[in-house]
């Protein structure tokens, strides 16, 4: 057995009601790892030969919860979702902070597999080796603090009543949805500790396809064994030493990044991308901090960064309101995006997000989206249910996201997300809604712009990328010097990778050896591994199906706003040049095997051992 | 800062607590080679997110927990004032929970003994940890005649008043 994993998988079937242990094999783990990866194989192996037929928010589909074997040790806990994704019928690996993984790895198991549907809403309880299928009728429709409520109460009186003789119970780990994927909102979130979420990828509605409310869990055993123990504690300690270094992540986290992103770097949505650069300096971090940040550090398990703060709007309209930060993606996109420039008014608006159990990124792309309809008269006010939807007018917007939420009226046509709403609203309207649309395949765009060519994505990196808006997991050449390769590794060995900047770039292999024993080079991760997973990952997106496909030639751009010049700003008239855009991406195609359809390629699939995706890509080459 | 002079007391500032655990993975490293949360002697609650706290042997100035084990297996450290745990001696019989105000011990998960803070030796590891954070949470100051056993607090109680600290009269919601 390799070091560093507990050893086996708890697999639930919500239909049957069987719930079982699997093992993997050494060679699939040490060729998989973890999260990601190991989640895109399972996927292929089991759902390959149906893709195109297996509905998201189906029974066949499969819910993954995986970690990796560097979960608990690097510092900063997470946990990788997975599935197929309702957003893009592809593999999106959609990680998630929190202590999950750790009390997971605790409780004997690397990972949850999901399958079918229960009849009535349920919620798993782990107890280390004890797993039960529970009622969950009193929390559906619970809110995202109430659900967290009477669930760690319940389950502490569970573990009380059962294991008298402890004495006090730590609180189990809980990952939930909201309302939100109960009502299988395609922008939905599987989420944690009342701010986190896995947002990309839309696996909270999947969640509420299965009737699955919540899944909570008791660890009481240490974390796997490891290779190196002395190794890991001194990696530890460096990973934290260069952390308490950085004021910067320490003092702001990503809140810093509101006005910024904005003001410096231009390259912020402002009214659904409209522009990318304000200058509102009452959205400048003093602001966050000195009105609303009630605890200034806040982190997840091991994380010496703790980039997250406890926000609280204490006086006004919004009084009550909390949520993190929040963190700079919500920022943006719960605050300029939608024209709004004050901690209070976002704080609120997130802090519903957080409630309602929605992705803030996906759900924030799809409000600027249906505010800039109604400001060019596409959506009259009939049309979103009496609703003014006029920006920075935060209530309208929350009203908006209610209904989005349970499906309510126009909310029903919005909850399939901003693509899918953009083709429905362009068939009922007559016009070309597709252009108002910031996705890319199916997934909002992260809040970072590329016209101003001053923030990190490359012009190719959404349109590349097999998660397509992720703004995590771009698309960057050379290949194996970072960019989605890389990201394939701090999402399959499944940790936060905000605790390594600045940190040599062997540090994580380094890790991952003290851990597992195993020998791995960046080298060999981008030229096999992570490349293999990226192949995969590409052939399940473009497979895709039912109810859409992607053609690369059509799909593989950017959002027609992206060539719209920048009209103000410090970068004012800066846009992407198209014939520079077509240029990048076939040099992006050849560099990582695709021909110049974007179909990965014979060679480079059979190279991988890919054989039967080889095969089964022949129908898309025709 | 630490101080030289011992007996020591870890004294403590709940609301400053970023939730990192370092606490838990430093101890558990320490007192059993590996990390392992739920067999640390400082356990960080979170029965609210936001409002988490490290609770710890609070080492109350009359040891209700010494005085209430029937069998001997707790001492007095006179080098630190710790309460020692002797793990032969040690039943598991739960009496030391039920004295301490705070039921702050706690059951080692898979051995049969209690687990309660022995300040290693004088030199918490808890408290390096999260003094190398600059979180400020834990510190060890030279053990005076306070009234320690305030800090003996049940988890739930603690978490009210943090949770009302921060988030203010919404806060009795969560709990």
């Amino acid at each position: 057995m390799i070091l560093g994993y507990a050893g086996k998988f708890l697999e639930v079937n919500l239909s049957t009601k069987d719930i079982e242990e699997t093992k993997l094999s050494d060679d699939v783990l040490r060729e998989y790892v973890g999260g990601r990866s190991l989640a895109t194989k399972i996927l292929w192996d089991r759902l390959g030969n149906e893709w195109e037929k297996i509905d998201p928010l189906g029974p066949e589909n499969m819910l993954l919860f995986l970690t990796g074997p560097l979960t608990g040790f690097f510092p900063g806990g997470r946990i990788c979702v997975s599935g197929k994704s309702p957003q893009n019928n592809g593999v999106v690996g959609s990680t998630v902070g929190g202590e999950f993984g750790v009390e997971l790895k605790c409780a004997g198991y690397d990972g949850i597999i999901v399958t079918g549907e229960a009849e009535n809403p349920v919620y798993l309880f782990v107890k280390d080796s004890d797993a039960e299928i529970r009622d969950a009728s009193h929390v559906w429709g619970k809110d995202a603090k109430q659900t967290v409520a009477v669930l760690t109460k319940e389950c502490r009186e569970l573990l009380k009543k059962r294991f008298p003789q402890k004495g006090e119970w730590k609180e189990p780990s809980m990952l939930y949805i909201g309302p939100a994927g109960e009502n299988r909102v395609r922008t939905a979130a599987v989420a944690a500790k009342w701010t986190h979420a896995a947002g990309y990828g839309g696996y909270g509605a999947v969640m509420g396809s299965k009737k699955l409310k919540a899944m909570v869990v008791k660890g009481s055993g240490p974390l796997p064994e490891v290779a190196d123990i002395k190794k890991v504690k001194a990696l530890i300690r460096a990973v934290c030493e260069n952390a308490y270094e950085s004021e910067l992540w320490r003092r702001w986290g990503t809140g810093v990044a509101g006005y910024e992103v904005g003001a410096k770097t231009s390259s912020e949505p402002v009214r659904n991308w409209q522009e990318e650069w304000h200058d509102e300096k009452s959205f400048g971090v003093d602001q966050f901090e000195n009105r609303v940040w009630m605890k200034p550090y806040w982190g997840d398990f091991g994380c010496p960064t703790t980039c997250l703060k406890i926000a609280v709007v204490k006086t006004g309209k919004f009084r009550g309101a909390i949520t993190d930060n929040p963190d700079y993606e919500l920022q943006a996109y719960l605050g300029p995006n939608l024209g709004i420039f004050t901690p209070e008014e976002n704080v609120f608006l997130t802090s519903l997000i957080d409630d309602l159990g929605l992705c803030g990124i996906q759900t924030g792309n799809l409000l600027g989206f249906a505010a800039e309809l109604f400001q060019r008269g596409i959506l009259t006010k009939d049309d979103l249910d009496g609703l003014e939807l006029k920006w920075g007018d935060a209530e309208a917007f929350a009203a908006l996201t209610r209904k989005i939420a349970f499906r309510e009226g126009v909310g029903d046509l919005l909850a399939e997300g901003t693509y899918r709403a953009a083709l429905n609203i362009g068939k009922m309207k007559k016009v070309d809604a597709l252009q108002y649309a910031v996705q890319c395949k199916g997934i909002s765009i992260g809040a970072h712009g590329i016209r101003s060519g001053k923030d990190y994505p490359e012009i190719y990196s959404y349109a590349c990328s097999v998660q397509g808006g992720d703004h995590t997991s771009t698309a960057s050449l050379p290949l194996n010097s970072g960019g989605e390769l890389i990201m394939i590794f701090h999402d399959s060995a499944v940790y936060c990778f905000f605790n390594i900047f600045e940190l040599p770039r062997k540090l994580k292999f380094q890790f991952y050896k003290a851990v597992t024993g195993l020998e791995l080079t960046q080298e060999e991760w981008c030229n096999t591994k992570a490349l293999r997973i990226l192949q995969l990952q590409r052939a399940m997106l473009l497979l895709g199906g039912p109810d859409l496909k992607w053609n690369p030639q059509i799909h593989d751009d950017n959002p027609p706003r992206f060539y719209e010049p920048l009209p103000s700003g410090p970068y004012k008239g800066k846009t992407v040049y198209r014939p520079r855009f077509g240029r990048d991406k076939r040099r992006y195609y050849e560099a990582v095997g695709w021909d110049e359809k974007g179909i990965p390629q014979s060679e480079i699939l059979r190279k991988l051992g890919l054989e039967d995706v080889d095969k089964k890509l022949e129908k898309l080459r025709r | 800062m630490t101080t030289k002079k011992e007996p020591i007391w870890i004294a403590r500032d709940l609301s400053k607590c970023s939730g990192c655990r370092r606490c838990e993975i430093a101890c558990s490293l320490f007192h059993e080679k590996r990390i392992w949360p739920e067999a640390s002697r400082i356990r960080v609650f979170m029965l609210v997110p936001g409002a988490e706290f490290p609770h710890v042997c609070a080492q109350c100035e009359d040891y209700p927990c010494v005085k209430a084990c029937p069998v001997d297996a707790l001492s007095i450290s006179k080098k630190t004032g710790a309460v020692l745990v002797n793990a032969e001696n040690c039943t598991a019989c739960g009496k030391c929970i039920e004295a301490c105000p705070g039921r702050i011990p706690h059951m080692h998960p898979t051995e049969n003994h209690v687990l309660i803070c022995d300040l290693c030796n004088g030199d918490p590891q808890c408290v390096k940890v999260c003094q190398e954070g600059l979180w400020n949470v834990l510190r060890v100051v030279p053990r005076e005649k306070y009234a320690y056993k305030l800090y003996a607090r049940k988890p739930e109680e603690i978490a009210r008043d943090l949770t009302v600290k921060i988030y203010g009269e919404k806060g009795e919601e969560f709990l």
